[in-house]
């Protein structure tokens, strides 16, 4: 297949406007574009998100009403109240200052997803770019709040031993932990990536070959893996910052042990 | 892959005359071959693991309907890390068929 990519009326339009802007901003610090597009498509799809998105919340924002909500503002509180559910039912009370991160990493994934079904649109998740940020966001978020949460000679503690166990256990745990957390980065970002990739690939060959009525199936499955992955990389973040987050207390004066986030979900 | 079958095709009718020039020849042919044996043995393991997943899912369903949002839940996000190890294994066989690393 000689080419995956076909040139989008909207990149090159937002390459025709910003593109000779961006270029001498990048010859003025000695960087020097090469490819034809100055602006790369799924740049133009991310800015494009982060329009869309701002232009909403603007819009929502004026019409707030507690008595007489409208349709959208109901959809974005509920939306928003599964994510703090999400939260409390992982991390407890602690979790409600890691929304803003995790919320906006659901949403702007999901739209990600979603924009590889509109024509003339390509997912900014199926280039490993936008993937590989989203992961290394969140790694370096969850490191960042592990540390601020335990210290960071705690938060090293325990990466040497899991609570309970004998100090020794460290000379062979610490590499593990040391590998499994670097393939947190890549795991996030493969299996997004190789999702929303692998479906536009899908759909690119079964249009090349019946473009009729035969990419829809494919198309329908990739509402629901789309759907389906923007949940995963939410959830998966939020577990990894439970991991970190959780501070393990000794048994304090009630006799309780360690807290732990993870409570019975309260049936819904 | 049914342009990757037939572009393998191509090759091997290439092989006399105008072999690619690569670093090391053989290893473009090598590689597109091990790139489907690949996916598909990595495809065909994971789909045998998710399938134990949602048998188990269904009985513990069957066995305890009041519970079933939590058994969708955890069978859910099993799925998909199952599925993830699939995904890597899809990755390393598209940088193989379409990177062609070992082509010049």
């Amino acid at each position: 297949m000689e080419k995956l990519e076909h040139p989008l009326w909207i990149v090159q339009l937002v390459n025709a406007l910003l593109g000779p802007l961006v270029r001498r901003a990048g010859e003025a610090i000695g960087y020097h574009f090469t490819g034809h597009d100055v602006i790369p498509a799924y740049m133009v799809m991310v800015l494009l998100i982060v329009v869309f998105i701002t232009a909403l919340c603007v819009f929502v924002r004026s019409r707030l009403s507690v008595e007489n909500p409208g349709t959208l503002q109901i959809i974005l509180e509920d939306g928003l109240g599964a994510v703090r559910g999400l939260l409390d039912e992982w991390i407890g009370p602690k979790g409600h200052e890691f929304l803003p991160l995790v919320a906006t990493l659901g949403l702007f994934i999901l739209l990600g997803n979603y924009m590889g079904l509109i024509p003339g649109l390509v997912s900014p998740t199926s280039s490993i770019n936008v993937t590989l940020g989203c992961a290394i966001t969140t790694w370096v978020y969850y490191h960042y709040q592990g540390i601020r949460a335990q210290g960071i000679v705690g938060y090293i503690k325990h990466f040497w031993a899991p609570p309970g166990a004998p100090m020794w256990i460290g000379v062979v745990y610490f590499p593990i932990e040391i590998i499994s957390h670097a393939a947190r980065v890549m795991s996030l970002s493969l299996r997004l990536f190789g999702n929303i990739f692998g479906e536009e690939l899908v759909i690119l060959v079964l249009f090349s070959l019946v473009p009729f009525l035969v990419p829809l199936p494919m198309m329908l499955l990739g509402l629901v893996t789309g759907l389906l992955q923007a949940f995963i990389f939410m959830l998966l973040s939020i577990i990894y910052l439970q991991g970190a987050v959780a501070v393990e207390h000794h048994e304090d004066e009630h006799g309780h042990d360690a807290p732990s986030g993870r409570q019975a979900p309260v049936a819904a | 892959m049914v342009i990757a079958g037939a572009s393998a095709s191509v090759f091997a009718q290439q092989a006399p005359s105008t072999v690619p020039a690569a670093a090391y020849p053989d290893m473009v042919r090598w590689s597109i071959i091990t790139a489907g044996f690949a996916l598909g043995i990595g495809a065909g393991l994971a789909a045998l693991g998710q399938g134990r997943a949602v048998a188990a899912a269904a009985e513990g369903i069957a066995r305890n309907p009041g519970a079933a949002g939590d058994i969708r839940g955890v069978l859910l996000l099993g799925l998909v890390l199952i599925e993830s190890l699939a995904i890597y294994v899809f990755v390393i066989s598209l940088i193989l068929l379409f990177l062609q690393p070992f082509g010049s």
